[in-house]
């Protein structure tokens, strides 16, 4: 007898779902804002480092790659922010009811989409 | 580390297609999850066509009339039929279920059944539950109290102290919640899971148990009660409609407070 037993599948047949799906881009989000925190010291330290290359870095943050990058930052750090409301109120013993969950779900994500947005309007204003 | 893809022994292959016998138009196709171990080969989906004029309501019940009429080495847990017994437990269109409670009108186009995910399959769709009994049986799910009931009589309680009982005894431990968290799949050697912490959770809950203290102490580790991250796949898929993630953050909310 076939003693090997296999693993039965798991990521490759289980449904993505707003629970999920939610959970896991709390965690991508999270490790985004630890390598925008790199970026962020890097624009700091460019600054000790004298005009020139200060200069360098600012152009690059200001091109439209450094602009989504920035822009994908903002919406990484609204949305982490908003979701770990989130987990404060099931820390306290709240919006445990999947109704609820999936409600607060969609709030997270309308939330910090719209946050994202309000806050790159103000800024591309300000610049314009 | 968490491993994302499937060992090289449980990759899936082609596998068979049982021809339609019937007349009807109203049909359905099943891929059904199939391994066996009296042969070498990886798991395969073998694909069934049921005349749904002549089938029951639930997935269950094409089960057994695919194992009755075309295939009978397809194997499977089944007893109750009911909902009552947690047996048949497994993975149909994607998430975890009782095939006994799961209508087949739910699932639209051709259903896919897969034994409960990250589990070690011992045939077609029995998984093997030895770990998940093992950890059931550390937090001790029994009465536990010095205390003897007045006169002989049944141990007391009041409305209100039942009453907190209610969405914990229920849970019949088919372990669907367990299998369909991600913290279980990557940790579950070390991580209760959902089901465990539930019942250990109903025991912590009883005012008749009075180990309470110690019950906390016990699960007070990162790996067995802090793996979970309220990811709340459990309390999504509870064919019981029961809720073992608000059951978890009661626990983690006593920690705090003992």
């Amino acid at each position: 007898m076939n003693q090997n037993r296999p693993l039965s599948p798991h990521l490759q047949v289980y449904k993505p779902q707003v629970t999920s799906v939610l959970s896991i881009f709390h965690r991508i989000t999270g490790v985004a804002l630890s390598a925008g925190l790199v970026l962020l010291v890097g624009w700091i330290f460019s600054l000790s480092l004298g005009e020139n290359i200060f200069k360098y870095y600012a152009y690059f943050l200001g091109s439209w790659l450094g602009l989504l990058i920035m822009f994908s930052f903002t919406f990484a750090l609204n949305y982490h922010f908003c979701n770990g409301v989130r987990h404060l109120f099931w820390d306290a013993g709240y919006g445990y009811e999947i109704s609820t969950v999936y409600k607060s779900g969609l709030a997270v994500v309308i939330i910090s989409l719209l946050s994202t947005c309000l806050i790159w309007y103000f800024i591309l204003m300000n610049n314009a | 580390m968490a491993e994302f893809s499937l060992p090289k022994n449980s990759k899936i292959i082609k596998g068979k297609s049982f021809s339609y016998k019937g007349k009807s138009e109203n049909k359905k196709e099943f891929n059904i999850y199939r391994w066996s171990p009296d042969d070498t080969e990886n798991p395969r989906i073998d694909t069934y066509t049921l005349d749904m004029d002549d089938c029951g309501p639930m997935v269950l019940d094409a089960l057994i009339k695919i194992k009755d009429e075309i295939d009978s080495s397809l194997t499977f847990r089944r007893s109750c039929r009911e909902g009552i017994c947690g047996s048949c437990s497994m993975n149909v269109d994607g998430t975890n279920t009782l095939a006994c409670l799961k209508s087949i009108d739910d699932v639209k186009g051709s259903v896919n059944i897969y034994p409960l995910p990250h589990m070690p399959v011992i045939k077609d769709l029995v998984p093997d539950l030895t770990n998940a009994y093992k950890q059931l049986e550390s937090v001790k799910p029994w009465l536990q109290t010095d205390d003897k009931p007045v006169n002989g009589e049944e141990r007391h309680q009041t409305p209100k102290e039942r009453e907190k009982l209610d969405g914990l005894w229920e849970c019949v431990l088919c372990f669907s919640c367990s299998t369909s968290c991600p913290s279980y799949w990557w940790n579950g050697d070390k991580y209760l899971g959902p089901a465990v912490l539930l019942q250990a959770y109903r025991w912590i809950a009883d005012s008749r148990d009075k180990n309470k203290k110690e019950r906390l102490k016990e699960l007070e580790d990162s790996f067995k009660l802090y793996r979970c991250h309220t990811i709340m796949n459990c309390t999504k898929t509870c064919p019981k409609g029961l809720n073992p993630a608000k059951a978890i953050g009661e626990i983690k909310k006593l920690q705090l407070e003992t």
